[in-house]
């Protein structure tokens, strides 16, 4: 087996073009800047289209025109810009615009520290829209992941349409690594799904249990009404209490609806251990080796790496956590994660131990957290 | 062919006597002369009474947020080159969006701008805007007095556009107006001056001749400038791109070397921006790939690329890598005294077996670890080769990695001269002492 290596950035780029992306706008910021890099060079080569947006705001915009015309799309920023974008986030969430953002998280707050990694945009991915209805958020790991994850990030944006966020670090997005992808290798997913062939096109119409409304793009032959503003199943705007209680329901539920199918995390270890240690990202890395130290001293842990951060994936964290007393939620901010932990868990012991200086967590910091936990 | 783009169920519903309702009709006179049907029309709209127009015709239609219209616009006609795309702004969305109308200028897409220009905020209560005359009385107070209004079309040539014109929402030939903006192939921006009584005219003078008079009192090249012929974007970039070369897949190794130790190893390479540090960091990874090692590789370099610390942190190993930071190294190549600057902590750490290759000027601190001197100055290595020679001083110990997947990895890095020059090194490395 051949191995490649190349970064976060380049795999997430990578990931997209083989999830069928052939649109990309992005404002240049580090730590994300190598994925504009990189889909410049694959993009338009292959007939595709990567824009430099004049900010961040314009760059999403480019993605929504271009997905309301049925193109899979996706943009890339920080912090910085992601807090930019945050009215466009809104606008794919409620006219249920398939988009996938990555957020290759720095240092924080505000501009912060452009080269120095942080998990410090997690609960703003989830709350940065107006209204506060739920979105995707995956996060991954390494530089695997980004591939992998990137391609399912398109898959739940085309089939729920909505956008979608890959949680990248720039200790991911900017670390290589020998990854065992073949980049090349195309992996059709999940489309838009279609309307009723035999009911007039509504763009926001659904039937009986449907949670997701069929797709028709604009510029098709058939007319497409597509809006900001609050609407009724005809996408146009509406005052009509009832109407639109229907469509903020049906936007809140189509994300909860299948979680056995958008909660994404390792397979777990075979004996039941006495403790858990619950994380994401680049942190589950030295959560690992934390644990295999560890367990190597005569204790009995695991390790839970989410990947899917949003919808909390409520089931398998406590499923997980079952037969274990204590759960070590471990975050590279100063809490955030944690308080969806304690929410879900409110009879476990759920230590939290964080840091946000602009360096990785470290396995021995974890064994320590462990070893004096009582 | 319907003989109307109009949404027979939504007429317009403007304040009486507003001037935007005669430009739906003139924009919906020119689509029906220039023959199109529904489905070849998207109209874009903004926030603001302007806003509405998308709701009063039969066509694609996409509403979005305020002064963002002009990006939606963009990518829908990069994604749709056939489809007519027009944006409806008001002099609100103008101002707010004012890096997209700079941006679509120079751009010059297909697109068509009509800005429903009348010198307020209209929904909001009569505020001022980018376009409010210094002595309007407005609902801002005194501020609209303190600002220059902008005059759209200038503002828009100066950006670059290839097509402006202003006129007024009364003139009796707005709908052939309207027609040659959508003719035009590229990015065509009207000003179209009216009038809101609704709230601008409850307190201010404003009649159809009164803005007759002041297009009239304009020089023609500021109202109606010639249009210049400047290829539209969206073919230029199709051109563009069909010349591109397809993208290289990131480089790929085949495992073809025993492994010099089942140990994993990790090593730091610490010098100067523009020694080629991170260079060199790829291309241990690759030689560590040759032998099937999974490898990681952490940069670190200023933003100020051409100055300060350049520095690789790279992880051999034979099992999957978790964690990616180094705190204690086996190896530590001193290329450049900024780097070894920046990592002082990581000396002081050290562990006695630990290997240090030391360069010419570098000075270090006091450590355990064995050195080794590298005199690459003496013979005669350009500083910006030191990295790599160092690797091959490394690769001359054995322990890490060996000579052979050094050279794997740097056939699979480099190409043509830069590939001989990279070979032609191990022979100077070879009369080291
Ligand atoms: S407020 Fe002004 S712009 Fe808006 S509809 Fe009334 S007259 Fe027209």
């Amino acid at each position: 087996m051949s191995f490649c290596l190349m970064d976060g950035n380049e795999a997430v780029a990578w990931g997209a073009w083989a999830a069928g992306c052939r649109f990309f706008a992005g404002y240049p910021i580090t730590p994300a800047t190598g994925i504009l890099n990189a889909m410049l060079a694959i993009l338009p080569p292959a007939g595709g289209i990567c824009l430099q947006g004049e900010d961040e705001i314009a760059s999403m915009g480019y993605c929504l025109g271009a997905s309301v015309a049925g193109m899979k799309v996706m943009t890339a920023t920080s912090g910085p810009g992601i807090s930019l974008c945050s009215e466009q986030i809104s606008f794919a969430v409620g006219s249920e615009i398939p988009i996938v953002i990555v957020d290759v998280q720095r240092l924080g707050p505000s501009t912060g520290s452009a080269t120095r990694g942080a998990d410090g945009d997690i609960q703003f991915l989830r709350w940065g829209n107006s209204g506060g209805l739920p979105v995707f958020v995956l996060a991954p790991t390494d530089v695997k992941d980004c591939f992998e994850l990137t391609v399912e990030a398109f898959n739940l944006s085309e089939a729920f349409r909505c956008p979608v966020f890959v949680a990248s670090n720039k200790e991911i997005a900017m670390t290589k690594e020998s990854v065992a992808i073949d980049v090349r290798q195309p992996r059709p997913g999940r489309e838009r799904p279609a309307p009723r062939p035999d009911l007039p096109y509504l763009p926001f119409g659904v039937n009986g249990d449907q949670k997701v409304p069929g797709f028709l793009p604009i510029g098709g032959r058939t007319i497409v009404r597509q809006t900001s503003s609050t609407h009724g199943p005809d996408g146009y705007i509406t005052t009509n209490p009832e109407e639109i209680a229907l469509v903020q329901q049906r936007l809140l539920e189509k994300l909860q609806g299948a979680p056995e199918f958008f909660s994404l995390y390792p397979e777990k270890t075979n004996a039941p251990p006495d403790f858990i240690i619950l994380t994401y990202g680049v942190t589950s890395r030295a959560a690992r080796a934390a644990v295999k130290l560890l367990n190597q001293e005569g204790r009995n842990g695991a390790v839970l790496a989410l990947k899917t951060l949003w919808p909390v994936p409520e089931e398998i964290i406590l499923t997980q956590t079952r037969h274990v007393q204590q759960v070590f939620v471990i975050e590279m901010n100063l809490g955030q994660y944690i308080n969806e932990i304690q929410r879900v868990l409110p009879h476990k012991q759920v230590h939290f131990h964080g840091r946000m200086d602009g360096t990785l967590i470290t396995p021995l910091e974890i064994m320590e957290v462990v070893r004096h936990a009582r | 062919m319907p003989d109307s783009l109009l949404n027979q169920s939504r007429p317009p519903v403007f304040c009486p006597g507003c001037s935007h309702e005669r430009v739906v009709l003139a924009l919906n006179s020119a689509l029906m002369n220039m023959g199109l049907a529904a489905h070849q029309v998207a109209i874009v709209s903004d926030i603001g009474c302007s806003g509405l127009f998308d709701t009063f015709f039969n066509t694609h239609a996409l509403h979005g947020l305020h002064g963002r219209a002009l990006t939606y616009a963009a990518g829908l006609k990069l994604a749709c080159p056939d489809l007519t795309v027009i944006v409806t702004m008001g002099d609100g969305g103008l101002g707010i969006g004012g890096a997209h109308l700079l941006s679509a200028c120079r751009r010059n897409l297909d697109v068509t701008l009509l800005v429903l220009n009348n010198f307020n905020y209209g929904m909001t209560g009569g505020q001022f805007s980018a376009t409010t005359p210094v002595d309007a009385a407005v609902e801002s107070g005194f501020l609209n007095r303190l600002e220059t209004p902008v005059d759209v079309c200038r503002l828009a040539q100066a950006a670059g556009a290839a097509y402006t014109a202003a006129c007024s929402s009364f003139q009796k030939n707005l709908p052939q107006e309207i027609e040659q903006a959508l003719r035009f192939e590229g990015f065509a921006v009207l000003d179209i001056r009216g009038i809101c009584p609704g709230r601008y005219t409850k307190k201010n003078k404003l009649s159809p001749k009164m803005i007759e008079k002041e297009l009239a009192h304009q020089p023609l090249e500021q109202t109606h400038h010639l249009p210049i012929n400047r290829k539209e974007y969206g073919r230029r970039y199709r051109e563009q791109s069909a010349l591109q070369k397809p993208a290289q897949p990131p480089v790929s190794m085949l495992p073809q070397h025993p492994a010099p130790s089942n140990a994993r190893w990790e090593i730091m390479i610490l010098g100067d921006a523009g020694q080629r540090v991170q260079t060199a960091g790829e291309i241990l990874c690759l030689a560590g790939m040759s032998a099937g090692l999974r490898v990681t590789q952490k940069n670190d370099y200023h933003i100020t690329v051409l100055r300060g610390p350049s520095i690789s942190e790279i992880i051999l190993s034979p099992d999957e890598i978790d964690f990616t930071g180094i705190t204690k190294p086996g190896v530590i190549l001193a290329i450049g005294q900024a780097g070894v600057n920046t990592r002082q902590k990581v000396f002081r750490q050290l562990d006695p077996q630990a290997m240090i290759i030391q360069t010419p000027g570098v000075d270090l601190p006091t450590v355990s670890g064995s050195i080794h001197l590298a005199d690459f100055k003496d013979l005669g290595i350009k500083r910006e080769d030191w990295s790599l020679a160092a690797l091959m001083v490394l690769a001359r110990l054995g322990t890490v990695l060996h000579k052979d997947m050094l050279r794997s990895a740097i056939q699979a890095r480099f190409k043509s001269t830069a590939l001989e020059s990279a070979l032609a090194l191990f022979e100077k490395v070879e009369i080291l002492k």
